[in-house]
């Protein structure tokens, strides 16, 4: 089946998504399209599953003009989608995830679930993947939901199928998988449209690579095109793909967190036993996929939760049982993993969330009142310091960009003292020109001779940034590893794999990414 | 052609293997509620009454196949031997919790029964009159029939994402237009017909509101219960109090008893000596349990509650969904008002509903947003609503204001102590939003 998309173009008040974007996909090609966070991808895609009506332009199929009033027309038309969140439900079984919308019915409209677990069973034989029809979802890891959700795509016979940045919440080694997967399906003579914004990827699996810059497409690579060029592209100049530092410095440990377990309201054990030393003048930097611990380190370090065992030492200083406040004016910057949730009010001006932590405290208060004064000038000053670009510092924050939302949280957490810095995903979401302010401002953090944990699930990030690293797995510490260690070995780690097991698991077999890597590294040195 | 990599160790995660830890506090709640409860009722029931009188129990009527005879037993020692049971309830849940051991709902339910045994054995000790264990059954089924019906409305609006508050202003308009065509047309069953009705009125309302105007849905419910509480009141203070023969006198539902069934000891005047609504509840609990659970219309409406966006995009209409299921929700609240006119053979009245609405909503939570639970957890509230009256008739030593209390007790025991942990459906009360 082709797919073809002429003139698309999408306005969502005065922002246009989409302006006039063509795209041609061949049949049992994978098209990879290329854009940072906020270029227009994924509308792009919404459009075309008929999830959004597009404002100008036409999907053709087969050179046939069609119009989708709704995801069911797109999936009758044979167009699949994986969506980067997963649209399955978490209470339901593989098998009703599968066939929710049209289930095998007998008797009176009774569904017959012999027949859906049938189906599944038979595409989940086909490809290989290893999926029980009765687990629940809700049970099951990341990467089996997201083979769920491609089942879900095949049993209604798609031809092309839609993947939405569908590496996000995976281990490389299943990425390794999925992109398996995806070779397999374009055998089987399947179009895929791969939605991405990791140049590592795309280079491995596409046929060929359109790229999408603020809702435009600015050209289109094969896949032989290298790394520079092709975020040149997307970002629109040239952009050093690697992170400038010097080596650490570290001095003596400063943050000493000893047999450290959590528990969370449903009484799981989420954290267990966790012991590692930060020193000043360093970063280290806690890897995993997402949930796996890292929230309730954090929370328990800052006092977010109480741990049911274990200590926090800061400069020799207990944290546990300290307040949240207390462990903040202790010397404690915190810049939380959901930035909208957590590290924002949206509704608040930007100066009011510049100073959210300290809003009781002389200069900023007087007596039960505010200095509006005061803080509109400190509010200044922070925003020149962290060149966020706005209109008015008392604009809700809600009128920014992720990126200079992200900046006002650095310049709250960043502008005093600090004697520990806990970046928790730091750059989830951001462009690149911020996701190179938010790393050099951390660096320069560490080179002050603060001690810097960093939790991130981007194993790029973790190998740019860290001076070393600790690998955390289903609450536990399966290691902490130098910043020099193998990505494939890291990657097996990451999936709870030991170190030493891991490195010779990863001597026998290099992912397709840990093999373009060390291409990409042979092409730099020739 | 095979995937490149097999999975790598240990990345296979199996649910079974989240662990508990041996850290994670204990709960004592349930052993120390059981044990206080059977230490007191020990001391209050056995212990300190003066022996030598005796309790009654009958279980017979006159139109069973056979009697069974009056039970008759000194009260002392039958209060001390059943809160003995109740202390070896409590001693084997304080074993088991200790042995982080999850026991299944009999264990409550065991207590319940003995508990409620010695009280009912000291309540009505050395009276002349004696208890009739058919006639306390019977009339908790009949009581709680609104309750069901409340309930089951409350599920099906929840389960595809509606948060009905309004279940008691949809009782109430069931009732006072059971009531007003009942009386109109001098036929019950027209009555009854006509009650569901109502409820598709107010369920209309809700449904404008809360999906069209996307405000939130308690307030809503809320502000309809004092509208159809105003409406109503309203329409009775100034045409049917006046002209009660016209508008306000409907027939009662006649008593139906199916053959051979009702005349099995006990169980044939508890459960096949009722009316049809009673007999309608059977139907829906039963169909609501299949279907809800097994049909695509089902499947569609709990994944429309739980996860719309995920619905959606297989191509199923959210609101629509929606729409439907509340509307169905305000017909059976609607049926279940007609029994407290039509089925209950009473005049219409201000407020008659008296909050049964909002016990019906407490039933569901107890039920776990399931029909079966949401019946045992109904009967349980009309049990207790149906012992106040019995035992206001035998005459006990309980103040009448705190029996009058007992159904609401019971309800903020249940809700508060024995749902433990819930989950509601996912997106129930979030208005769907392309």
């Amino acid at each position: 089946m082709k797919l073809e998309l002429r003139g698309i173009t999408k306005r969502f008040g005065s922002l246009v998504a989409n302006d006039h974007i063509d795209l041609v996909v061949e049949p049992g090609e994978i098209h990879a399209l290329l854009g940072e966070n906020g270029a227009g991808k994924s509308t792009l895609m919404n459009v075309l599953y008929g999830l959004y009506d597009p404002d100008e332009g036409q999907v053709l199929i087969d050179d046939a003009p069609v119009t989708f009033a709704g995801p069911g027309d797109a999936m009758a038309a044979g167009i699949g989608m994986v969506h980067q969140h997963f649209m399955l439900v978490p209470v339901f079984t593989v098998a009703e995830n599968v066939v929710l919308g049209h289930e095998p019915v007998r008797g009176a409209r009774m569904i017959d679930l012999p027949r859906a677990r049938r189906l599944v069973r038979e595409i989940s034989d086909r490809f290989g993947f290893d999926v029980d029809p009765d687990a629940l979802i809700e049970n099951l890891p990341v990467g089996a939901q997201q083979r769920v959700e491609i089942i879900k795509a095949l049993s209604r016979d798609a031809n092309v199928l839609i993947l939405d940045e569908p590496t996000a919440v995976l281990t490389p080694q299943e990425t390794d998988e999925l992109i398996g997967i995806m070779r397999q399906l374009k055998a089987a003579g399947t179009s895929i449209v791969f939605i991405t914004h990791k140049l590592r990827e795309v280079r491995a699996v596409a046929d060929v690579i359109t790229v999408i810059r603020r809702g435009k497409v600015v050209g289109s690579a094969p896949p032989s095109a290298p790394e520079t060029e092709l975020a040149s592209l997307m970002v629109g100049r040239s952009v050093d793909l690697g992170v400038t530092k010097k080596p650490a410095e570290p001095g003596e440990p400063a943050l000493r967190v000893a047999g450290l377990s959590v528990i969370d309201h449903a009484g799981v054990l989420q954290l267990d036993d966790v012991t590692f030393e930060v020193a000043r003048g360093e970063i280290l930097a806690v890897a995993g996929v997402q949930g796996n611990g890292q929230t309730e380190l954090a929370g328990a370090i800052l006092g977010l939760q109480k741990p049911v065992a274990g200590s926090v030492l800061l400069d020799g200083t207990e944290l546990v049982g300290a307040g949240v406040r207390d462990t903040l004016r202790a010397g404690v910057g915190y810049i939380p993993e959901d930035r909208s949730d957590d590290g924002i009010i949206a509704s608040f001006s930007v100066a009011e969330n510049l100073i959210l932590d300290v809003h009781d405290r002389p200069p900023f208060a007087r007596g039960i009142s505010l200095d509006p004064a005061t803080v509109e000038a400190s509010a200044t000053q922070r925003v020149d310091e962290y060149d966020v670009r706005l209109t008015s510092v008392q604009d809700p924050i809600s009128t920014l960009s992720g990126g200079n939302q992200q900046k006002v949280v650095l310049a709250r957490e960043m502008s005093r003292p600090l004697r520990l810095l806990i970046a928790s995903q730091p750059t989830r979401g951001l462009d690149v020109g911020s996701i190179e302010f938010v790393h050099r401002r951390i660096i320069a953090e560490r080179d002050v001779g603060t001690p810097v944990l960093l939790i991130s699930t981007e194993l790029d990030e973790v190998l740019a940034v860290a001076d070393r690293i600790l690998v955390l797995y289903r609450g536990r510490i399966v290691g902490i590893v130098p910043q020099k260690t193998d990505r494939d070995v890291l990657g097996l780690m990451l999936a709870g794999v030991p170190l030493e097991e891991a490195q010779v698991q990863a001597a026998e077999h290099h992912t397709a990414l840990g093999a373009a890597d060390i291409i990409a590294t042979q092409e730099e040195r020739s | 052609m095979s995937i490149v990599t097999a999975p790598p160790q240990g990345a296979a995660a199996d649910p079974s293997t989240l662990r508990t830890s041996p850290l994670a506090p204990i709960s004592w709640r349930a052993p120390i509620i059981y044990g206080v409860l059977a230490l007191l009722t020990f001391v209050a029931f056995g212990v300190l009454p003066a022996g030598g009188r005796f309790t009654t129990f009958t279980f017979s009527t006159g139109t069973d196949l056979f009697a069974i005879a009056p039970v008759r037993v000194p009260s002392k020692s039958a209060a001390i031997a059943l809160t003995l049971i109740a202390l070896a309830v409590a001693v084997l849940s304080f074993v088991t919790t200790r042995l982080r051991r999850r026991i299944g709902p009999w264990l409550p339910a065991l207590f319940g029964v003995v508990e409620v045994a010695a009280l009912l054995t000291w309540a009505v000790a050395g009276k002349s009159n004696p208890l009739p264990v058919t006639g306390l059954l019977a009339g908790s089924l009949f009581l709680a029939t609104p309750l069901v019906f409340g309930s089951l409305s409350g599920l099906l609006c929840e389960r595809s994402g509606i948060i009905n508050i309004a279940i008691e202003g949809q009782l109430l308009a069931g009732a006072f237009l059971a009531a007003v065509v009942g009386t109109l047309t001098q036929n019950a069953y027209v009555g009854l017909i006509a009650a569901p009705i109502a409820g598709v009125l107010v369920a209309l309302l809700l449904i404008l509101f809360s999906i069209r105007y996307r405000v939130d849905q308690i307030i809503v419910g809320v502000v309809l219960n004092v509208l159809v509480v105003g409406v109503t009141s309203y329409l009775f203070s100034t045409v049917m109090k006046d002209n009660a023969a016209t508008w306000n006198s409907p027939p009662r539902l006649a008593t139906l008893s199916i053959p051979i069934l009702a005349k099995i000891p006990i169980l044939g005047p508890v459960l096949f000596q009722q009316n049809v609504l009673v007999y309608l509840m059977y139907v829906v609990v039963a169909v609501l349990q299949i279907m809800l659970f097994r049909s695509r219309w089902g499947l569609r409406m709990r994944s429309v509650g739980e996860h719309p966006l995920a619905a959606d995009t297989v191509g199923i209409k959210v609101n629509r969904t929606r729409i439907r299921n509340t509307m169905l929700g305000g017909a059976v609240a609607g049926l279940g008002g007609a029994f407290f006119t039509v089925a209950a053979g009473l005049a219409f009245g201000k407020e008659m509903t008296g909050g049964k609405g909002y016990i019906a909503l407490a039933a569901m939570i107890l039920g776990r947003w399931s029909p079966k639970g949401a019946l045992a957890a109904a009967l349980l509230f009309g049990f207790s609503d149906n012992l106040q009256v019995v035992l206001g008739i035998i005459g006990t030593p309980i103040p009448s204001q705190i029996m009058l209390m007992t159904p609401y007790a019971v309800t903020i025991f249940a809700v508060a102590g024995l749902v433990g942990r819930v989950r509601a459906p996912a997106s129930e009360g979030i208005p769907y939003v392309k």
